[in-house]
């Protein structure tokens, strides 16, 4: 049943994106080159973990069933076959052990890829994470570093209920020490993981289990062996401007979407913002859009408290974006709930294409 | 249980690939039922579960711990100093045990000025190594200065051995501009890259499953190291202290587990800690080759630690030490042990089984040691200590940009902003800051 709901899930929703995204490249919105193939989310990853293990013998890849089952969403299909099993590593059931390998090996002066099942299971390994990847830089004062890549899906999938659907983009962002990237396209899972592996400090790597299997396509520069992108820094999507949406993750395919339908049925023109990285977060490119459109609203999979979106509005009193805001920031987010399994509760859970186009409407006080 | 909702997790990736296995599958259930009798009677005595070395009985027994006789506890040298077996005559040099000897007492004496300066509020923390400086030196003395060292927090005599001096104990506790972690420690977390030491971590065995990591690492370089993991027994109670082992077992790695098993966890006594044989009695059970060996006979520590070291070096395998010993001291400045055991206890420790005390009768019967060497020695080592507490105490604190370095490789903006905003501050108003107290941000 459940499986059932999550493949339906994703291939209606691959469709709209693959619509979407021959929409926007007709009409050159991005930034990006010209467009010339097409690249799963997932053999993305696959890559940037296949080109940096080859690009450095310190780098490895270790988790639960990463190399004989090829990873639990064969993220990590062939890699074990190809590359050995000195670096593509199975280990037995510990988060916390596993964690604490890694952490230890990156102390040691190698460049692990920590994969963890679902960042829901990482909370077991949360204190080698925070007491020891993020803090332990500072305490040795600089003499131990730990240049270590914790990654894995995040966020709500389908149908899996409380204890996988957590995102945890503000518990990590709220670390110092750990730099916190979020991926959205084919693109950012790429240059990010690249990014993240090659970083000296350790970066926590967010990913979508609905995003895997979806296709985008990608500037011939993508498939390179050095593509890499800057932590740190926000994609603008798709330019506007009446209103600046931002996202990260999975939910900058619904802003896309809702972007779309505000143009064709209010011909509201709204920019829409990738966030990429959650920390460090790029204040820059979120104050120069508010700068231009005045209206800002933020939108996440996670909770309201504390969240992402908590930290944009608290961006936006702290800056001169202040002075160019001409309505409050609104925020849509998950429901202030655990996740529940029922299809339908799990749908209200978290934010619609509706929500957002509301809350735009309501933001720039369009009555209809 | 986990691991079920794993799997049902990954249906919501069903593939064709995966709907295939899953049919392959039923068509195999079914035929082992009927086909596979051809060959039952070959070896039917020897069981075939996967991953399993052991064969068949028919009585019906159940394994228990109480009545399969414990570990024995390794000693060479007994509690008057005597070698109970010349065969066991200690192997390190007369110039080397003198040594220990020294650095023995001298940490002794450091432990007792510092818990003091800690009741007069000169530090905010303290906790002394009293009755386990044998585990210490022992150990150390037999690990090559660059087999890598996690500590736990209680481990100070290994990181004098190597070469941290009482200057560095003291600059780190009292937080001066030479202190090496920048002041950013609380007290006795020591580390040391020069000395292949990591900074020491707070939270409980965390330490555990990094050790077999590092060893992963020397594994790979091929260099004939190993890792020394240091632990009490109420530590090795957390998760990460099975996962350590497990994994060291599974990944076949060069790292000694060495437990500092003091009898203690603050208030908790070891027999309220675990049932069974003790943290030694832990490794068959991981496959882990374990020895326990009286921790405060120097001899033995080091012996078994040279022989643990050489194993796990050539074999890259892990060893696990449990060096029974008593911590002499309470917890640390933030407990009164005389609230949980007699004095009386605490006494017979201190007073009939030192372990200070016992390597001294063994020097003494060597006439390598006597009174008028002891007087002058405490005195001299008293004065060491001294003055070292006198440099720390008057040296200043460290500069102020140390409080926004290292949490990044590179600062990130909106703290350099701060740093900035910070020092402009301090700038204009220097008056109103006692900047003299702190060392110069250039």
């Amino acid at each position: 049943m459940a499986a059932f709901g999550g493949k339906f899930l994703r291939t209606k929703t691959f469709q709209k994106q693959k619509d979407l995204l021959k929409v926007l490249s007709k009409r050159n919105l991005h930034a990006s080159k010209p467009v010339s193939a097409t690249l799963t989310v997932r053999d993305a990853i696959n890559a940037a973990i296949d080109e940096e293990i080859q690009r450095d013998d310190r780098v490895f890849l270790m988790g639960e069933e990463v190399a004989r089952y090829d990873g639990a969403y064969k993220i990590s299909r062939g890699l074990s076959k190809k590359h050995g099993e000195n670096r593509v590593i199975d280990t037995p059931i510990s988060e916390m052990g596993f964690a604490g390998i890694a952490v230890g090996a990156a102390m040691a002066g190698l460049r692990p890829i920590c994969e963890f099942m679902t960042f829901n299971f990482a909370m077991q390994a949360i204190d080698q994470v925070i007491n020891s990847a993020a803090k332990t830089y500072y305490m040795s004062a600089g003499e131990v570093p730990v240049p270590i890549v914790f990654r894995g899906p995040n966020g709500a999938a389908a149908g899996v209920a409380a204890q996988h659907s957590q995102d945890y983009a503000a518990w990590y962002g709220n670390c110092p020490g750990l730099k916190v990237v979020s991926p959205y396209s084919a693109e950012d899972a790429k240059g990010l993981l690249k990014a993240a592996v090659r970083d000296p400090d350790p970066v926590v790597v967010l990913e979508n289990e609905l995003l895997y299997g979806l296709s985008f396509e990608v500037p011939d520069e993508v498939m390179k062996d050095d593509f890499v992108l800057p932590i740190g820094k926000a994609k603008v999507e798709r330019e506007g401007t009446d209103i600046t949406l931002v996202a990260h993750s999975r939910f900058v395919g619904l802003c896309l979407e809702a972007a779309e339908e505000l143009q064709s049925t209010h011909s509201v023109s709204c920019e829409v913002i990738n966030l990429r990285s959650i920390r460090p977060l790029d204040r820059d490119t979120l104050v120069n859009s508010v700068k231009k459109t005045n209206h800002l609203i933020s939108v996440e999979g996670g909770w309201p408290f504390f969240g992402v979106g908590s930290e944009i509005c608290a961006v936006m009193m702290e800056s001169e974006g202040f002075d160019y805001l001409d309505a409050p920031v609104s925020r849509v987010t998950g429901a202030d709930v655990p996740m529940p399994y029922a299809q339908t509760l799990e749908k209200f859970a978290l934010p619609q294409i509706h929500n957002i186009v509301n809350t735009v409407k309501k933001t720039l006080n369009i009555q209809q | 249980m986990a691991y079920l909702v794993r799997n049902i997790l990954f249906r919501t990736q069903l593939t064709r690939g995966y709907k295939q296995f899953l049919f392959a599958g039923s068509k195999y259930f079914s035929s082992t039922s009927i086909e596979g009798s051809a060959s039952l009677d070959a070896d039917d005595d020897v069981p075939h579960f996967p991953g399993l070395k052991s064969k068949f009985t028919d009585k019906l027994e159940f394994v228990n711990a109480e009545e399969e006789g414990h570990i024995p506890v390794y000693r060479v040298m007994n509690r008057k100093g005597e070698i109970t077996d010349k065969e066991n005559e200690p192997t390190l040099s007369r110039e080397i045990i003198e040594k220990v000897y020294r650095k023995m007492t001298l940490l002794s004496t450091m432990d007792r000025v510092l818990y003091e300066s800690q009741r007069q509020g000169r530090i905010s923390f303290y906790m002394t190594n009293y009755g386990e400086e044998a585990a210490h030196f022992g150990t150390a003395t037999a690990l090559d200065p660059e087999d890598l060292i996690y500590g736990q927090y209680r481990e100070a005599g290994v990181l004098l051995w190597r070469g941290f001096t009482l200057d560095d104990c003291m600059n780190q506790c009292f937080a001066t501009e030479l202190d090496r972690g920048k002041g950013r420690q609380m007290p006795v977390h020591y580390g040391s890259k020069k000395l292949n030491f990591v900074t020491i971590s707070s939270t409980l065995a965390t330490q555990m499953p990094q050790a077999p990591g590092a060893a992963y690492a020397i594994k790979r370089s091929g260099k004939p190291l190993c890792v020394a993991c240091y632990f009490g027994e109420g530590a090795a109670s957390e998760g990460d202290a099975h996962a350590a082992f497990n994994f060291s077992a599974t990944l076949e790695v060069p790292v000694l587990f060495i437990c500092r098993n003091n009898g203690y966890a603050i208030s908790t006594p070891s027999s309220e800690q675990y049932r069974g044989d003790g943290i030694a009695g832990r490794g068959r059970g991981y496959g882990i080759r374990s020895i326990r060996v009286d921790g405060n006979d120097l001899f033995a520590v080091h012996n078994a630690t040279k022989a643990a070291r050489e194993y796990a070096v050539r074999e890259s395998k892990p060893a696990l030490i449990e060096a029974m010993t008593y911590r002499i001291g309470h917890h640390s400045t933030s407990d009164d042990s005389t609230a949980y055991r007699s004095k009386d206890e605490v006494s017979y420790w201190d007073k009939l089984d030192h372990p200070i005390a016992r390597l001294r009768r063994y020097m003494v019967s060597k006439e390598w040691w006597d009174d008028e060497q002891e007087e002058k020695w405490k005195r001299d080592a008293r004065l060491q200590v001294m003055q070292a507490f006198g440099r720390a105490e008057k040296a200043v604190k460290p500069p102020m940009k140390d409080l926004f370095t290292d949490v990044y490789d590179e600062m990130p903006r909106h703290l350099a902003e701060q740093y900035e905003e910070c020092s402009a501050h301090v700038s204009k108003y220097p008056n109103e800051y006692p900047i003299d107290n702190y060392a110069s941000n250039e």
